[in-house]
């Protein structure tokens, strides 16, 4: 048995393909654990996101190494690539939509870099809790303009 | 001698695959309960989230488990549109536009 030899080869490339698994399964369990210890949306959006990429690159690793093809491997990157496109949106969305929500605990945040923002911009109503804090929509002046779309159309045709 | 090393290897390799299929049921078990126990609307969208992740790690296990390449183009499917899910519903779980700032996008 030689270096060169796929019969030296092949049981350490299994079993390092075993362990890729077996850290791919340790970070989705992270995951889970942290949905369930966390306390509010955003912590919990922290923990979810980890086995998003690097979990999926283990497998993708792990597979290739079972299979030893490099055909499969051109196969598996797409996999890797549409995760790292789309992971980071559908974070970023669930994010902005738990704190347009107010559903986060403002205790646990270091800092809150969007309220001076939103604040800035205008738009008191947007961080959480503060929407509560407005007057009530009859006691609010009745609106001045509100062109309705279906009757601007009406008019030009 | 070799045929033992050999035997050898192959039982971590089934001990640390073993392993990996139960942290990945208890992963899918304990993130469907944060789907049903919510208690917000963000919780069960990230936790469905956790949830599809979950799927497509099985997906690849079985495949480097059994050593086929058959669920290649499910895995490809479930990473590009599992995003779909989550945006859709994102949209929707903000708090109700104030009737002040629909009127000032609508003077835009």
């Amino acid at each position: 048995m030689t270096l060169g030899d796929s019969a030296f080869w092949d049981p350490i490339l299994d079993i390092a393909a075993a362990v890729f698994l077996a850290l791919a399964a340790f970070l989705t369990l992270a995951a889970a654990v942290g949905l369930i210890r966390f306390p509010d949306p955003l912590s919990r959006l922290h923990a979810a996101t980890k086995p998003q990429i690097l979990g999926l690159i283990f497998v993708v690793i792990a597979i290739a190494l079972g299979v030893r093809s490099w055909t499969v491997l051109l196969l598996l990157i797409p996999v890797v690539v549409f995760q790292l496109l789309t992971a980071p949106i559908s974070a970023h969305m669930v994010g902005r939509a738990a704190y347009r929500a107010g559903d986060f605990d403002s205790d646990t945040l270091t800092t809150d870099e969007l309220a001076p923002d939103i604040e800035a911009a205008g738009r008191s109503d947007l961080p959480g809790g503060q929407l509560m804090d407005e007057p009530p929509r009859s006691a609010r002046p009745p609106r001045t303009r509100r062109p309705g779309p279906a009757k601007g159309r009406r008019g030009a045709s | 001698m070799i045929a033992d090393a050999v035997a050898a290897d192959a039982a971590i390799a089934d001990s640390l695959v073993a392993v990996a299929i139960v942290l990945l049921s208890v992963a899918a078990l304990v993130a469907l309960y944060r789907v049903i126990a919510g208690p917000s609307l963000v919780d069960r969208v990230i936790a469905s989230d956790v949830l599809l992740t979950t799927l497509i790690i099985v997906v690849g296990t079985e495949m480097a488990i059994n050593g086929h390449t058959r669920t290649i183009p499910l895995m490809v499917a479930l990473a590009a549109v599992g995003i779909f899910g989550s945006v859709a519903v994102a949209r929707f779980v903000s708090r109700p536009v104030p009737e002040s700032r629909l009127t000032q996008e609508e003077e835009l």
